[in-house]
């Protein structure tokens, strides 16, 4: 946000107030106060109702009955299966889409040719297509009736209702998260320094190493952990693919689901707690990745 | 745009790109693809009647009638809010905008069964809800309610950059011209916010189609009521029909790809007319 805080002295600042806007200290843009009341108010009643509520909602429905309860969900086998199983899957999606992410953002953004518009478009629609269809690709697919069934029922491969095709659908509903943050920052950051860098005699992966990667990082990092977070909270696509088998195939949301289906409520809502940890976790990542890359880009 | 590649001292042109184009087809266009060839074994008659089952017909209403109108309530919402946070200081305001994309962060499922819990006839918003009269949990307006949550950062973190990037001076000159407040900001800086303003509410509108997470647990799925579109493709799978199901996921595919086609088209307008790519 623009808080002005070095030129305070020299605008005269509505008495009480310590951190304006620039907006709020100029007379042409500000509103009556009675105006920014009733935003201000309209505006925190919905974000109180409709994100911070649901939040907390959470976290209380979690601890309900106690902190033994909330503990034994957590502790039970079939929940700590969902959390290996969940953690298994980001540990392989993430860094499929990580690589995926810099190769497209790399040949986008430090090349010209035919098309590359069009590329863009094509990474971003897996955002489009809901979850429910993602899933019912890959049973098409690799599904028992789908093009591979067969062949993959012959040699004993199971990839629909088992881990590779809950990885597979994370992947897709995830696929564009790195390479949509990177491609926009590597193209605002031109070509000229890694042109040096070859000039000057750098090989391929030195550039990249030694002059892209350090400019890159914060949005690399922020792309990580949105990514992670989608993979490890995915419920549609997963869920279509998985076949809900206790202990073998559910994940973290899948588990809750089971739970909730179940009257098991405090549980349910324990096991949704950690994802809520790992989204809360997620923003403040983002916050402060924010906050680094604004103040050295001033 | 003459040439299709100019020449390049950096390497790795071919490697980066090669990659990138086999991961986009495997992943993504293959996959894709097999909706539509499964759709191709269909005949018509048997396409048509799928997608024009009652049932189905029921969820369309639901899901891009909600689907609009949460869109809608977002866009007036996350334009007051947007404001507020660019124009306004208050306590907790770097918490509050930190907060705003929690929807992106927090998983369906888990937002499903929080709204759920809120909601329920003997929810903290529920049990004042029902002696009203308004029944929000496992009812049409549930739907709206978990809609309304995952779009809303779409309209925010569309306009909050624009609203940033925007210059006094063109209010300046518009007050000292004898504009009013109002006046200022309808006719000189809603337009300028517009196209940022229809490109969140595109997003959110997309978004919200396909959305299953949220609703479901919130929706409580009655038969003609309260089903939306991706839950009719679930059921068709759970009765191994997939013919069903691809009929149904092919008409909102195909929506989808119009509705991105209206979504670039409105960022090139928004890139135009602010100097700024969202």
């Amino acid at each position: 946000m623009s808080i002005v805080i070095g030129k305070q002295a020299l605008v005269t600042a509505a008495p009480g107030s310590a951190a304006q806007t620039r907006f709020e200290k100029n007379r042409a843009t500000r509103e009556p106060v009675w105006v920014k009341r009733i935003i201000l108010g309209l505006g925190l009643t919905f974000f109180t109702i409709f994100l911070l509520m649901p939040l907390l909602a959470v976290f209380v429905e979690a601890l309900r009955k106690g902190l033994d309860v909330y503990w034994q969900a957590l502790r039970d086998p079939d929940a700590i299966a969902a959390i290996k199983l969940t953690l298994l899957t980001a540990v392989i999606a993430v860094p499929l889409n990580l690589v995926f992410g810099i190769a497209a953002a790399w040949s986008i953004a430090k090349f010209d040719f035919r098309g590359k518009q069009l590329l863009i478009t094509l990474i971003d629609l897996p955002f489009s297509v809901s979850p429910v269809i993602v899933g019912l690709m890959y049973v098409l697919v690799f599904g028992a009736s789908g093009w591979f069934g067969s062949w993959l029922i012959e040699n004993d491969i199971k990839i629909i209702f088992a881990v590779p095709g809950i990885v597979l659908a994370t992947i897709f509903v995830t696929f564009p998260f790195i390479a949509r943050e990177l491609i926009p920052l590597m193209q605002a950051q031109g070509r000229e320094e890694e042109e040096a860098a070859v000039v000057l005699g750098a090989r391929g992966w030195q550039v990249f190493w030694y002059v892209t990667l350090p400019n890159i990082k914060w949005g690399l990092l922020y792309g990580v952990i949105l990514c992670n977070a989608r993979a490890m909270g995915e419920f549609g696509a997963v869920s279509v693919v998985s076949g809900h088998i206790r202990g073998l195939t559910n994940t973290m949301p899948l588990h809750v689901e089971i739970l909730y289906n179940e009257y098991q409520f405090a549980a349910a809502f324990a096991v949704a707690s950690l994802l809520a940890i790992l989204a809360v976790f997620t923003l403040v990542i983002k916050s402060w990745v924010e906050y680094r890359t604004h103040k050295l880009g001033h | 745009m003459a040439k299709s590649r100019s020449y390049s001292v950096l390497p790795g042109f071919g490697l980066s790109l090669g990659y990138t184009l086999v991961y986009l087809g495997l992943i993504v266009l293959i996959p894709m693809a097999a909706v539509f060839i499964k759709t191709a074994e269909l005949s018509w008659d048997q396409f048509w009647n799928v997608v024009s089952s009652p049932r189905v017909v029921a969820s369309y209403k639901l899901s891009f009638g909600a689907s609009l109108l949460a869109a809608a309530i977002n866009a007036v919402f996350g334009m007051l809010l947007a404001w507020a946070l660019v124009r306004y200081s208050f306590p907790g305001k770097k918490i509050i905008d930190a907060l705003i994309d929690l929807p992106f962060a927090l998983p369906t499922a888990v937002a499903g069964i929080a709204l759920t819990a809120l909601y329920a006839p003997n929810g903290w918003l529920g049990q004042y809800l029902e002696p009203l009269g308004i029944k929000v949990a496992f009812a049409p307006l549930g739907v709206l309610v978990a809609l309304v949550f995952i779009g809303l950062p779409f309209v925010v973190r569309t306009v909050q950059p624009i609203l940033e990037d925007l210059e006094t001076e063109l209010e300046e000159a518009a007050a000292s011209l004898g504009a009013n407040r109002w006046q200022t900001f309808w006719y000189v800086v809603f337009p300028i916010l517009l196209p940022a303003l229809l490109t969140g509410f595109a997003l959110a509108f997309a978004r919200a189609v396909g959305e299953y997470g949220s609703v479901i647990f919130i929706a409580g799925n009655i038969p003609m009521v309260s089903e939306i579109t991706p839950l009719m493709i679930i059921t068709r799978l759970e009765q191994y029909d997939y013919n069903g199901a691809t009929a149904i996921a092919v008409v909102m595919l195909v929506f989808s790809f119009v509705l991105l086609l209206a979504i670039n088209g409105l960022q090139a307008w928004t890139a135009r007319r602010t100097g700024r790519t969202l």
